[in-house]
């Protein structure tokens, strides 16, 4: 909403800088975006006279002319303009003056003769014809105006109005008017709100002579107001309505058009104007429209209705969708004889949902669906008809047409001044509270407060605590500390994931933030097989593009586009993780079978619904690549990531032969594993496969790990109990063991806890070695085991015989003692 | 004899003087004072001597093992001394070189912030929500006041889930968590609710389809508008230094109501006006309100008895003015550059 100071300044009497006004109204609700004071990019430009115009010498096209622009002596200018004479008034842009778009205009010589300035034309004043519709379109702007040699431009032709652009919250559509703001403003001044009830002369005669109007609908329709002008004359406004018009960011048309809009800026109300040879039968019928039934739209858009939207229509067909926009051929045309003026108010819901489903949106349409005030038609209609006389416009036939079903009953609420300071925490006296309602438009009686009726929004007591919030000044309530002792602490899952963070973090690893919808396309990169159940997502209807259009059913991907962004932004190694959520799809409708299925407020069944929302576990996603990163730096994070969440006793078994992580393939076969402990799986790890790291651009090998949280969550051990402190010394035994090389070390580790049991301490691999001394095909593994009693020192024979029975159970899977 | 004790004790002395190293040391005192050293040699003599004269000259010769032990003993600390010394001058490092570091990461920044949000709310007794980012349209809206065909719903703004008539949705607000916890726990209630959220906006500096929100909330019997600011104030004191103030502007949210938006001063110019805040002094942070009545009632709370206020603002805006990010952008592309400067 663009609002005319000088425009204002009919209603309220108001005098402030207008720096200070855009504050007041914003801390007030009526939120400023800024303020542009017209002509202000224009500076040095004034009305001049020319004296005489002489042909250049060295030049066709050019002409020398003497101009008077109030000093002693008039200014030579050389113009190519071909439209200037003797005696022609014009905006003179002397030397060192500026236009709009930063132009600057200094003296200088055209084919060797001097030129002080330049003759503007309307382009060049930031103007064109629809401003000045005398005006020829290109050549010099010569001026009609009523105004003085020398004269600055701007107030010369009327180019100094201050325009202020608000932000009007969606709630208050009487904003979206100069008589609301204006309302605003005197309430926020305490100022007097000048607005007087529109009259109009009329001549004699009655618009049901000419018109007759029927509401099929009136739940949707619930006013028609209609008026007829005769002989009408088309031709431009005069120019103060152009001004406001302009000052309000609408383009006039002409003195019609002009009027409805003028009105609308006004009151808030959408008026229509329309040519009444056009209504066939002279009979107006607000109904529904007939499933099928067409309308040729004014922006020249062919659209088919449906019976749920509603239609001004004559005998024959819709002349208008109701609310939204006029057919094309209804409009007024310069041979226009007898216009009909429309005022009414269309149910709200009904606008908006026909605007919605014929993706057609207007100013008139985005005002009704707000809501406009239900009563105020016929007084737009008697605004337009006193502008019509006016303007000259036309002959007003007298007696109008109203067609009204609305609900005069206005809204009240209590009104408890008590309940309103406690509410706000403040102390304001009732009778300051009625003075801020009674300004604003409200009536205060017997214990209610009335809303006027342009007030849509107002429903409850809170919605008048806030009126008198908004007046007082939401900075002079007090700032307060709420009482009541309230427990607070991280839940289990949210200290779990705390921790996981944090030991991340001190393994090196840097937090990442990546989007939870991603390309379809990164069901292929990652080599996920046709029939992948991760290739089921849940997919946005309108994403943005193709990138972020499905919700991601693996957070691999997302790490995967991360490491290639720094790998291709040259940086040579990177530790990185990220904690986030994945989206995958639950097949069965309806659901949500958790703890809130049912209110425990008020012990009603939850709104239902049809469709089962997905699941969103956590995810810790893994990466690295460069620096020392391989296979076993990454499982050596896990390892110590899952020590310090508690997650012990975990197993990894080849990725390639896991059934439950689809995420597999985009792993290199042979250096991959999932992570499982009591047959559940916690994730999965390794180098990312070639193929894969190929499809993501990253030059060097990658590793990448993910690990649910849910699972890791339901297996950490939660007690920590003491042990106490050894009492005996451990004794120690190292055993070399050659073994086929494709016995994984786990087995190997698992024949000796089985053979040693209780008394085994630890086991600590120190060597695998592969080479010519222990055959092809073979590799010496070298353990250090370490064995302790709690009831005494083990005696040699003890050790012994354990490391006996361990390397006969070694033996059973081919390890030997090395010889 | 006495000049015999005497010459040894000369002798012991002026070895002594010249030697140079601890081993040397051991064998002088070996050579005077051992068992066979001249020492002992000499004491060996005694018997020769007269009665009368052998307390004299055992007094004498205690005299002069005394010193020379006294004498081994400085010398040996002052040998110890040098040697420590020259050790400690020889171990000497350039203290300059760099430090040698096991690898340590970086939270993101947004995660540093949130965390220092929620450990200022929790130090209010606030507690931590949680709830679905793919949500129904319920909880998104209508429990919010947002029936179907309110203006304040633009299909634009929301990503809807396909094959689900516009029932599933991405979540436009972590306003939503509110209905979930108020339909599954009784007041009092004080929670924040940190998340994602979505909206249709197309990437630049300052626009994302994905950022993040921390949702606040109070109910409780006698809540107030003042205690709304009361608590705002208070975050951002502890966030931003007690110089920085707040401004509540009216506004309008279908949820609350009275609705506010609060304004801080600059973090650039303190609020005297300057270009990073259009010359305002001011900077929109946050949206709150009271919980609308509706809302309460939609929950199963009831209205007349309870009241509460809610808040919600957007985590990117205060990361990027806590660390002077002009790009949003750069919070989502993950650049280890970037991330190891927090």
């Amino acid at each position: 909403m663009n609002l005319s100071m000088k425009w204002l300044a009919d209603y309220v009497d108001i005098d402030v800088p207008v720096k200070d006004y855009c504050h007041a109204l914003t801390m007030s609700g009526s939120k400023v975006e800024c303020y542009e004071t017209e002509g202000s990019e224009i500076s040095n430009v004034v009305v001049g006279k020319i004296l005489s115009v002489v042909p250049h010498e060295n030049s066709d096209h050019l002409v020398v002319c003497q101009v008077e622009v109030g000093g002693d002596e008039p200014v030579q200018i050389v113009t190519g303009a071909s439209n200037v004479n003797v005696g022609d008034i014009v905006p003179v842009a002397l030397n060192g003056s500026t236009l709009p778009n930063g132009i600057k205009i200094k003296k200088g010589k055209l084919r060797g003769v001097l030129s002080n300035g330049m003759l503007c034309s309307l382009g060049e004043l930031g103007l064109d014809k629809r401003d000045f519709p005398y005006a020829v379109e290109d050549g010099i702007f010569i001026m009609q105006e009523d105004c003085e040699i020398g004269q600055d431009i701007q107030s010369a032709i009327g180019l100094n109005d201050t325009s202020v652009e608000f932000e009007i919250t969606s709630n208050r559509p009487d904003c979206l008017s100069v008589i609301g703001l204006a309302r605003e403003t005197a309430a926020i001044y305490g100022l007097p709100l000048n607005v007087k009830a529109p009259e109009y002369k009329g001549v004699e005669g009655s618009a049901s002579d000419y018109l007759k109007v029927d509401i099929h609908n009136t739940d949707k329709c619930q006013r028609y107001c209609a008026g007829i002008v005769k002989n009408v004359k088309i031709e431009p406004s005069p120019r103060w309505m152009r001004e406001r018009l302009r000052a309000s960011g609408v383009r006039p048309i002409n003195n019609f058009v002009d009027i409805t809009n003028y009105v609308m800026l006004e009151y808030g109300q959408p008026m229509h104007a329309f040519d009444l040879r056009y209504v066939e039968g002279s009979h107006i019928n607000v109904r529904n429209a007939v499933s099928g039934e067409r309308i040729m739209t004014l922006d020249g858009v062919e659209r088919e209705l449906t019976e749920d939207m509603l239609v001004i229509a004559d005998e024959k067909k819709p002349v208008a969708v109701a609310g939204i926009m006029g057919g094309e051929y209804s409009g007024i045309m310069d041979d226009t004889t007898t216009v009909v003026f429309e005022s009414a108010y269309f149910e709200p819901s009904q606008v908006r949902r026909t605007s919605k489903a014929l993706r057609l949106k207007s100013d008139a349409s985005s005002r009704y669906e707000k809501g406009v005030d239900r009563l105020v038609s016929m007084t737009c209609l008697k605004r337009a008809f006193e502008l019509v006389e006016l303007l000259g416009a036309g002959e007003v036939v007298r007696e109008v047409i109203d067609c009204d079903y609305t609900d005069k009953t206005p809204v009240s609420v209590d009104f408890d001044s008590a309940w309103i300071n406690d509410f706000l925490g403040t102390d304001i006296p009732e009778d300051d509270m009625k003075e801020y309602l009674s300004r604003l438009g409200f009536t205060v009686a017997d214990g209610k407060v009335t809303a006027p009726s342009f007030r849509v929004d107002i429903e409850c007591r809170a919605d008048i605590a806030e009126e008198v919030a908004r007046i007082y000044g939401y900075n002079n309530i007090p700032s307060t500390d709420f009482r009541g002792v309230a427990r607070a602490e991280f839940t289990p899952e949210q200290k779990f994931i705390r921790t996981l963070r944090n030991s991340a973090v001190s393994l090196g690893g840097f937090e990442t933030a990546t989007y939870s919808f991603v390309s379809p396309k990164y069901f292929d990169k990652i080599r996920l097989p046709e029939d992948s159940r991760l290739r089921k997502t849940v997919k946005i209807v309108n994403p943005l593009g193709e990138d972020t259009s499905v919700m991601r059913t693996s957070t691999i991907p997302s790490m995967l586009d991360v490491m290639s962004f720094n790998y291709n932004n040259r940086n040579e190694k990177a530790v990185l993780f990220e904690i986030a959520k994945e989206y995958l799809p639950v097949d069965e409708k309806r659901g949500y079978q958790g703890d809130d299925a049912f209110l425990v407020n008020s012990g009603k069944p939850r709104h239902e619904y049809e469709y089962q929302l997905p699941d969103e576990p956590d995810r810790l996603t893994i990466g690295m690549y460069g620096g020392n990163a391989d296979f076993y730096t990454l499982k050596g994070m896990i390892e110590q990531i899952l020590a310090e969440v508690r997650v012990s006793g975990v197993e990894y078994v080849r990725a390639s032969e896991c059934e439950v992580f689809d995420e597999k393939y985009a792993f290199h076969p042979g250096r991959s594993a999932v992570i499982l402990k009591d047959g559940v799986h916690l994730g999965i790890m390794g180098e990312i496969h070639p193929e894969v790291q190929e499809n993501y651009g990253i030059g060097t090998k990658a590793y990448v790990a993910k690990l649910n949280i849910p699972e890791l969550i339901s297996l950490a051990e939660n007690e920590i109990t003491y042990r106490p402190l050894p009492k005996f010394p451990a004794t120690t035994r190292d055993l070399s063991l050659v073994v086929d090389d494709n016995v994984p070390v786990a087995e190997l580790e698992k024949a000796i806890k089985g053979a040693v049991g209780k008394i085994l301490e630890k086991i600590t691999l120190f060597d695998v070695y592969r080479g010519k001394q222990v055959g092809e095909g073979k590799k010496s593994v070298a353990y250090s085991i370490s064995m302790r009693s709690h009831d005494g020192t083990l005696t040699d024979e003890q050790a012994d015989s354990a490391v006996k029975k361990a390397l006969k159970a070694l033996s059973e899977i081919g390890a030997e003692l090395r010889g | 004899m006495r000049e015999q004790l005497e010459k040894i004790e000369a002798l012991a002395k002026q070895e002594l003087s010249q030697c140079a190293g601890i081993k040397a040391l051991d064998e002088l005192r070996i050579k005077f004072l051992g068992k066979k050293g001249e020492l002992t040699a000499i004491l060996k003599q005694m018997g020769k001597l007269s009665p009368e004269e052998r307390p004299v000259i055992g007094q004498l010769a205690n005299k002069v093992r005394t010193d020379i032990e006294e004498a081994l003993s400085t010398k040996l600390s002052s040998l110890k001394a040098e040697a420590q010394e020259a050790q400690l001058r020889e171990e000497t490092i350039d203290i300059t070189l760099p430090g040698k570091t096991a690898p340590m990461g970086k939270l993101h920044p947004m995660t540093q912030v949130e965390n220092e949000i929620r450990e200022i709310f929790m130090g209010m007794g606030f507690e931590i929500a949680e709830g679905p980012e793919v949500d129904d349209d319920y909880h998104v809206f209508e429990a919010l006041n947002l029936p179907p065909d309110h203006p304040a719903r633009d299909t634009q703004d929301t990503f809807y889930i396909e094959g689900t008539d516009e029932t599933v949705l991405l979540r436009t607000q972590t306003s939503s968590v509110q209905v979930h916890v108020m339909e599954t726990q009784k007041p009092p209630i004080r929670i924040i609710s940190p998340g994602r959220v979505f909206r249709s906006d197309a990437v630049d500096a300052t626009h994302s389809p994905l950022f993040h929100q921390i949702e606040g909330l109070v109910i409780d019997k006698g809540i107030k508008m003042s205690d709304l600011k009361g608590t705002l104030e208070m975050l951002m004191k502890k966030l931003y230094g007690n110089d920085c103030k707040l401004r509540f502007r009216p506004h309008h949210f279908p949820f609350t109501e009275p609705s506010c938006e609060v304004d801080i001063s600059c973090f650039n110019c303190g609020g005297c006006g300057c270009s990073m805040c259009k010359d305002e002094g001011y900077i929109e942070l946050l949206g709150a309100g009271m919980v609308h009545p509706k809302v309460l009632e939609n929950c199963g709370i009831d209205s007349s008895v309870y009241s509460g206020f809610a808040f919600g603002m957007g985590l990117e805006r205060m990361v990027m003015g806590r660390y002077n990010i002009n790009d949003l952008r750069l919070l989502y592309e993950n650049d280890v550059r970037f991330l190891e400067q927090f």
